[in-house]
């Protein structure tokens, strides 16, 4: 294969394009085309003729439809910054390495490999009404009513959190082990205490890694589907958009409705990632600053 | 401005796991100088170096600092300077906020900082580069940030990581030459730590040589070179013509007589050899002798087998008539083939303890 020099542009040939023509094939089959299609579905509604925004505008009319977002939102946004947080702790305190580190990680990483509804299962006997936790704490004596931990909202939160912490440590930690140690007792020697050293050091120099570790669970957060109808109320408290998009396509039939609404959750998504690249960048602007120059 | 320390004294052990890195290795400085831990890589310098700094808890032992314990110190409490072989420069800082990082944790007033900082690039020759990136520095600029910042705090004892290995042949000779500067200047207690026998010598008042954990022998870069006690301390220091052999006789001044593998050598010891000990007689490439009389004592028969052509002399090596290799440096010429005598100058060879004999090649 022919190679231009650093710094000029390598001439194509056809060998590469050759190589990428699969993958590419693909991409547009599987994505750009389906996307492309349940876009132009949304705008062609079924009681319509022709381009319409029908659809859009029912969503937004209907309590029980847009409520969705909210209730979505209010599920996203809490257990993206409670994974992102303790991902953070756990990767952050074991990124030189600790006693038993492969046990922990094993464990920590293990509900990755079951599944959501082995998991859902397990978090219902565990937490459920008649769980072992309610019956442990019942039996000590420690409390005197049941605590109501699934089919509601701390249900989903729970199940999210267990699907997601794994995925965001096990990121986190390739991420931060990856930074020179040599950095860190650099600043330790210049005077900077171990938190000095997180908040001026360590920070700005995770934060892009955080950050795609804040867009990676956010977005998954927002699309959650099983977790919201194995552990919680599907019809109430946590109907997520997801679930919405669900019944408009198979309870109704409505596909172009259904479509709409898997629009609306992308843009709400996609809002939610620029969100995150704009504090992002501040984050990292901030700490660039110097005191000396202020 | 904060004084150098007078004097540094440790009693070290670290062991990681099973392994030992630091068998007690104990050294009492004064301040002042410039000292150097040097060994192969492995020996331990760089973890004394890093105990020294705070970096590393040591197993056991103890760091004092005139006469100050500071063993239990964090290193951001111990007020050292510490430069490592990857610069370790903070990416997402400017060079001025890199410099001025110590500093601003000291809450100083900025008029203060910006002066020092600007001092600093001025002492190590980077004026107007405080608004780039160390990603936008080569490699001896970003040295050279990584010893600025480590100086503008006026640090009490400055340590050295191996702080040129990452450069090239030539820049290396430039910064060390702006090290020692920049030591002597300033009047700094420094700890350079390197595998490099060169810069160990030429910048050291003291050098310490380290081996598996171990200090194998300590004292002024001449002494060091010239009168190696260990076969280790002499392999490292460019003996490399080893002869195994026995003490056959002992005369006053120091000098010896010892016979092996056919070989009748005399030279010099330090040691205090009985008759019979075993014994490693050593001498430099470049201390050895070509042409004489094969009838005068110290002088060998040999044949030439390898010739490498290094610029201002030639390396030889040669077989000895029992068989044994001897490496010599020398701008004579010769050919593959050639037949010669050589001589082992008497005052050139010397004497070493058999132990350890094992590690030469």
């Amino acid at each position: 294969m022919r190679r231009g020099r650093p710094g000029e542009p390598s001439e194509l040939d056809l060998m590469a394009i050759a190589c990428l023509l699969p993958s590419f094939l693909y991409v547009l089959v599987m994505f750009v085309y389906p996307f492309f299609y349940g876009v132009f579905q949304s705008l062609h509604p079924l009681k319509v003729d022709g381009f319409s925004l029908a659809n859009y505008i029912a969503f937004f009319s209907d309590e029980y439809q847009y409520k969705t977002v909210a209730i979505t939102f209010r599920l996203a946004v809490p257990n993206t910054i409670i994974v992102v947080a303790f991902g953070l702790l756990f990767a952050y305190s074991m990124r030189r390495g600790i006693l038993l580190e492969r046990t922990i990680t094993t464990i920590l990483v293990l509900p990755i490999s079951l599944g959501v509804i082995l998991l859902s299962q397990g978090i219902l006997g565990f937490y459920g009404g008649k769980g072992w936790l309610n019956q442990m704490l019942l039996g000590l004596g420690i409390i005197e009513e049941q605590l109501v931990l699934t089919h509601n909202f701390t249900g989903v939160m729970l199940s999210l959190f267990m699907q997601q912490f794994p995925f965001c440590f096990l990121m986190l930690l390739g991420y931060i082990s990856g930074i020179d140690p040599s950095i860190e007792n650099s600043a330790r020697t210049l005077g900077a205490t171990p938190w000095t050293v997180f908040r001026r050091i360590m920070l700005p120099l995770i934060a892009p890694g955080l950050a795609i570790a804040f867009a990676l669970v956010f977005v998954m957060s927002f699309a959650t589907f099983p977790s919201a109808i194995l552990l919680g109320q599907p019809t109430g408290a946590t109907r997520t958009i997801a679930i919405a998009a669900y019944a408009q396509a198979f309870e109704m039939f409505d596909m172009p409705y259904a479509s709409a609404i898997a629009v609306i959750m992308g843009l709400f998504q996609l809002a939610g990632l620029l969100v995150i690249i704009l504090l992002r960048k501040r984050m990292v602007t901030a700490a660039t600053m110097g005191v000396g120059k202020r | 401005m904060k004084e150098t320390i007078d004097s540094l004294r440790f009693r070290i052990t670290k062991r990681f796991g099973t392994k030992t890195v630091l068998q007690d290795f104990a050294l009492e400085v004064r301040g002042k100088q410039f000292i150097t831990f040097l060994g192969p890589s492995g020996c331990g310098k760089s973890t004394a170096l890093n105990i020294i700094a705070g970096l590393i808890p040591a197993t056991e032992g103890e760091v004092w600092i005139d006469g100050e314990r500071i063993t239990h110190l964090p290193p951001e409490k111990r007020g050292l300077g510490m430069v490592f072989q990857n610069y370790a420069l903070f990416p997402h800082m400017t060079v001025f906020v890199n410099i001025a990082f110590g500093l601003q944790l000291q809450r100083r007033p900025a008029d203060e900082i910006r002066r020092r900082v600007q001092e600093m690039l001025e002492l190590v020759q980077l004026p107007a580069f405080e608004d780039r990136y160390p990603g936008q520095l080569s490699g001896g600029q970003q040295q050279r940030v990584a010893i600025a910042r480590a100086l503008v705090l006026h640090p009490r004892l400055l340590l050295l990581d191996e702080p040129l290995s990452n450069l090239d042949a030539k820049l290396r000779i430039e910064m060390r030459a702006e090290i020692k500067r920049l030591h002597t200047s300033l009047g700094l207690t420094s700890i350079y730590v390197t595998h490099d026998q060169v810069e160990a010598l030429s910048l050291s008042d003291w050098v310490v040589v380290m081996k598996d954990g171990i200090l194998m022998q300590q004292g002024p870069p001449q002494e060091i070179h010239d009168q190696p006690v260990s076969v280790f301390v002499a392999d490292f220091m460019g003996f490399r013509n080893f002869f195994p052999a026995k003490i056959a006789a002992l005369g006053p001044d120091r000098d010896v007589e010892a016979v092996g593998n056919g070989l009748r050598i005399r030279g010099k010891t330090r040691h205090a050899f009985s008759s019979g000990a075993s014994v490693v007689a050593a001498i430099r490439p470049d201390d050895v002798v070509i042409g004489g009389n094969p009838a005068d004592p110290n002088s060998f028969r040999g044949k030439v087998d390898i010739v490498e052509y290094l610029g201002r002399e030639n390396e030889t090596i040669l077989t000895l008539e029992n068989g044994s290799r001897l490496w010599v440096r020398a701008a004579v010429c010769m050919v593959p083939g050639d037949n010669v005598t050589v001589v082992l100058p008497q005052d050139r060879v010397i004497f070493l303890p058999a132990e350890g004999t094992g590690e030469v090649t």
